[in-house]
């Protein structure tokens, strides 16, 4: 079957069997592989895009059901070469170590600070525990979040047009 | 000598303002790592990353059975499939004799069963396909009879007279003994038996638990037919020695083999072994002249690969009336599944078990091991166990805090009473492991201090007065790490030295190879601090090189936290090396002698004249450019070593950990967990703090929620990550870490090993805190996984061993 979605900006458009799942036709298929593969049963968040703007685990979604919608994955967080602050916030409080689950990691971190741009500790460990990561205990995980978090209310602050938190 | 560093708030918490990072050019301390740029864009290349041209998928049929023969096997179905390329049967394989293959113990494993299947989901056939799930369909069109057999699953029965027999493929085999271990002076230990005041002992098991890395395992193997070279991608911890061994086994010459282990998610211990899914992978990339992907899905991971633990043990100590803890006994029962597939040193068969004497200074120590085979899947080393140092760092510490219970003492101060002293160091335990460095009790009173011990104590009180379940674990450990000296240490005949190769360019950047790889520790960027240290150069124009055979030294690779205390000193000693040679050639162009020349950060400057001098940078441009060296120097500035330890190197910690228990629900919270750590010198803190942060999480797992268990057909009850249960951010409290220094005296910068440490010490710190907890039901000793229901079922007095 042909599908079409949006993915971080482009049209795309493939003939692929109904049961494809999103994950292996975003990796297989398109080769973009900094989405992984991890669990097969929504447990470990390694797989997780955006579909309209919401995390999902591209590895329970089928690829059909995401035609005629807007898919982000971790390609999609940098924007003319400037890393997003979620990335930058990973690399400077070493929110990562073998940095497979680093990429849905990251696109549920987007999420979060986008609805919740003041998230406390509490709420960040809530958002993120849908996801498994086995090397680095979370707290580096956490910090660098707030890191981003601290970094966008400060370019707020810089960027308002009254010098001030709008 | 100890350093306590009080003034070092190793709990501050980078920020967009601060971001921590030390600002050195060069050498050691905080820095950014290397790696992380291309993994934060989605660009790291891991294993199933790898696309090649024409490329074919491999899935594996599995046995739904733990104990059967094989009666039948048709393939006709499958191979009509219209996607198929090959469909491999173990007789197909038995006809190439590769139908078996040597494990790293010296035993063998099936690669695809002939005669029967041994655990539930061992392999049976293969099917090569054009895509992932047309070869996931043809496996459902291949059909097997099989003849069932009974399962030997309980590990206390594998002995017994009329136990099925389950590795009938040995010759003359007539029961399911695996092998016999002992260490220590078994008389010694029974006289200090008799004699003591008091003598506890406790039946503990250490459940069968998997490291179950984000990554599961998987390769891709591309024979080129003309140059009749193998390349594999391979997610292995041990590139070479796996080369060498398929050399061995598949017959191919060792220089047509080229092992590429790309970016690893994560390992643990679980890819250091070779697995089926690897050789059937090589074969039928051999056979079918294309490339050939293999990758695990989920449940292949957890059901068939390399395991962790399993010891069921008898624990004993012997002690005085006023608590000093004279012997240690103890009998251990190992289940190593259907076949011993552990990943030892060749004299090790019990791993380094042998440090089960712990921290403490004793009269006599002894230990017995009876290893089986059962119907499970095999393997028996992985899960950051530093070698079985993990199942002998929880017997001792549970132990002693029985002793304290026992004797009704502060478990702390039990311990600080017993301590191995400073000024007996180097140390040699009565089962013959020597000590490198330490001074216990600093780093025992900063992890008090920073826990408010005395404090916790006044609340628990009060809480216990209020019917509260509040409890404060403890433990102490020394681990030994850096595998090792060649004199005794060897994997299939393989000395577990490792090399390092040094390249200097002519603009003054470099290239260091190694023959280790990270899985997710950070070599790219320690290695290059080690360089950065030692030569001058920065670590940003260092390159470092890694996980492909054909570009690297050899050497055995990373596990058992032995890439810093073997690799590291193999890095300072080859930039040492080098560092030698530019000093002669710096001499030269100071026009003085090289006795009149001193080498400070890169520079090396005429002695008396500081004003004259040159940078490394100068050297390497001299090194290969135009005019004379000095007489005898050839040109280049490039240096390669192999390094075979003197020793090993032995890290130690204090945990404290305090927990919460629902008296309603037997849930249990970890409120606080409180680590310190001496890993000698340190190279990069931050990676350093990493390190043990996924540790104390590997412990959680194991204490609370972990557990591969088994009904009593041998199905495997923890086949996907809803029935396996890992730790999120929800159940780890915010870590509180805290460091102190001990140098190693034999390591060239002074460094142990780390990566393993927390896993390994913090199990008992959180099950002595759950029994403290419990300490009001007159419990003594409960079994991991403490789950709610376990806790709940020992709180009514119906503790049952997790067998």
């Amino acid at each position: 079957m042909d599908v079409t979605m949006n993915i971080n900006g482009e049209e795309v458009t493939s003939d692929i069997e109904p049961r494809t799942l999103l994950v292996h036709y975003l990796r297989d298929h398109l080769g973009m592989t900094g989405t992984h593969w991890g669990c097969d049963t929504s447990n470990c968040g390694t797989c997780v895009v955006w579909v309209d703007g919401e995390p999902v685990k591209s590895c329970t979604t089928l690829a059909a059901m995401a035609g005629g919608h807007e898919v982000r994955t971790v390609e999609g967080l940098e924007v003319d070469g400037e890393l997003d602050p979620v990335q930058e916030g990973f690399i400077q409080c070493h929110g990562l170590q073998c940095g497979f689950c680093t990429p849905g990691m990251m696109m549920t971190a987007r999420a979060l600070i986008d609805a919740n741009p003041d998230p406390t500790d509490d709420e960040i460990r809530e958002a993120i525990s849908g996801q498994i990561c086995r090397c680095t205990g979370y707290a580096t995980i956490v910090r660098s979040i707030q890191w981003a978090a601290a970094k966008e209310r400060e370019q707020a602050v810089t960027l308002s047009p009254t010098g001030s938190a709008s | 000598m100890t350093i306590t560093d009080d003034n070092v708030d190793t709990n501050a918490v980078p920020t967009p303002d601060n971001n921590l990072n030390d600002h050195k050019p060069v050498g050691f301390g905080r820095m950014l790592r290397k790696e992380d740029p291309r993994f934060v864009r989605g660009m790291g290349q891991y294993c199933d990353d790898v696309q090649l041209p024409g490329m074919l998928h491999l899935a594996i049929l599995r046995s739904p059975l733990a104990h059967a023969r094989i009666v039948s096997i048709d393939k006709t179905a499958a191979e009509a499939h219209p996607k198929v390329v090959a469909v491999i049967t173990g007789a197909d394989l038995a006809e190439q004799n590769l139908a078996w293959m040597p494990t790293l113990s010296n035993d063998v494993q099936a690669v695809l069963a002939t005669d029967k299947v041994r655990f539930q989901h061992q392999e049976v056939a293969f099917v090569v396909a054009e895509d992932r799930y047309a070869a996931r369909d043809a496996l459902e069109l291949i059909d097997v009879e099989y003849d069932d057999l009974d399962p030997v699953i309980d590990v206390r029965t594998a002995l017994e007279p009329d136990a099925p027999i389950i590795r009938d493929d040995l010759e003359g085999k007539t029961n399911n003994h695996c092998f016999d271990w002992e260490t220590g002076d078994k008389d010694a230990t029974d006289a200090v038996f008799a004699d003591a005041e008091v003598v506890v002992s406790e039946d503990i098991v250490y459940p069968r638990v998997h490291p179950a890395p984000m990554e599961t395992c998987g390769c891709v193997a591309d024979f080129e037919r003309v140059s009749g070279k193998l390349t594999l991608w391979s997610t292995t911890q041990a590139p070479h020695a796996h080369r060498t061994v398929y050399a061995l086994v598949a017959g191919l010459p060792e220089h047509k083999i080229r092992i590429i282990a790309p970016d690893i998610g994560g390992g643990f211990g679980n890819k250091v072994p070779i697995y089926p899914g690897y050789v059937c992978a090589i074969v039928a990339s051999l056979v079918i002249g294309k490339p050939v992907k293999w990758m695990e899905d989920r449940t292949e991971n957890l059901v068939s690969t390399g395991f962790a633990r399993d010891y069921v043990m008898r624990g004993e100590i012997a002690a005085s009336k006023d608590g000093k803890i004279r012997a240690i006994r103890t009998h251990v029962l190992a289940d190593h599944g259907a076949f011993n597939g552990v990943a030892a040193p060749t004299k090790y068969p019990a791993g380094f078990f042998g440090v089960f004497t712990g921290s403490y200074d004793l009269e006599a120590a002894y230990a017995h091991m009876t290893a089986v085979y059962t119907n499970k899947a095999p393997g028996g080393v992985a899960y950051a166990c530093s070698f079985r140092i993990t199942e002998a760092v929880y017997l001792v510490e549970r132990m002693v805090d029985v002793l304290a219970h026992e004797l009704d003492m502060d478990p702390a101060e039990l311990r600080l009473q017993n301590f191995i002293q400073p000024d007996q160091f180097p140390y040699e335990t009565k089962t013959g492991w020597i000590y490198d460095s330490g001074d216990y009790e600093p780093t025992m009173r900063k992890a008090m201090a920073m826990a408010g011990y005395d404090e916790l104590r006044r609340e628990q009180a009060e809480k216990r007065e209020r019917g509260e379940l509040m409890g404060i674990g403890i433990s102490f450990f020394t681990e030994a790490v850096g595998a090792g000296p060649r004199k005794d240490m060897d994997i299939l005949g393989l000395g577990m030295a490792d090399g390092c190769e040094l390249r200097i360019h002519p603009t003054g950047k470099a290239v260091v190879r190694l023959s280790v790889k990270t899985q997710g520790q950070g070599h790219e960027t320690t290695f290059a601090q080690i360089i950065g240290e030692e030569i001058g150069i920065p670590p940003d124009d260092i390159e470092v090189v890694h996980g492909d055979t054909d570009n690297t030294p050899f050497g055995l690779g990373t596990y058992g936290s032995r890439s810093t205390p073997v690799s590291g000193a193999a890095a300072a000693l080859v930039a040492r090396k080098v560092r030698d040679k530019a000093q002669i050639i710096a001499s030269g162009m100071l026009e003085v002698s090289v006795a009149d020349v001193e080498y400070e950060a890169g520079t090396f400057r005429v002695k008396g004249d500081p004003e004259k001098s040159v940078t490394i940078q100068d050297v390497a441009m001299k090194a290969h450019g135009a005019g004379d060296l000095p007489e005898g120097v050839e040109g280049g500035l490039e240096a390669q070593i192999c390094y075979n330890p003197d020793n090993l190197t032995y890290p130690f910690g204090a945990y404290i950990c305090v927990v919460d228990v629902d008296p309603g629900t037997a849930q249990v919270t970890v409120r606080r967990f409180i680590a310190v750590d001496d890993c000698g010198t340190q190279i990069n803190p931050m990676i350093i703090e990493g390190q043990v942060h996924g540790g104390l999480t590997d412990g959680i797992g194991m204490a609370l929620m972990e557990m591969i268990s088994f009904d009593e057909a041998g199905n495997c009850l923890a086949g996907s990550l809803m029935d396996y249960l890992i730790p999120t951010a929800m159940e780890v409290p915010n870590w509180e870490t805290g460091h102190t220094v001990t140098p190693s005296p034999h390591h060239p910068i002074g460094a142990k090993g780390v990566g393993e440490s927390a896993t390994v010490g913090s199990p008992p710190a959180i099950v002595n805190a759950v029994v403290d907890a419990l300490k009001p039901y007159g419990i003594r000793h409960a079994d991991m996984p403490l789950t709610p229901s376990r806790v709940w079922e020992t709180m009514q007095g119906n503790h049952t061993p997790p067998i």
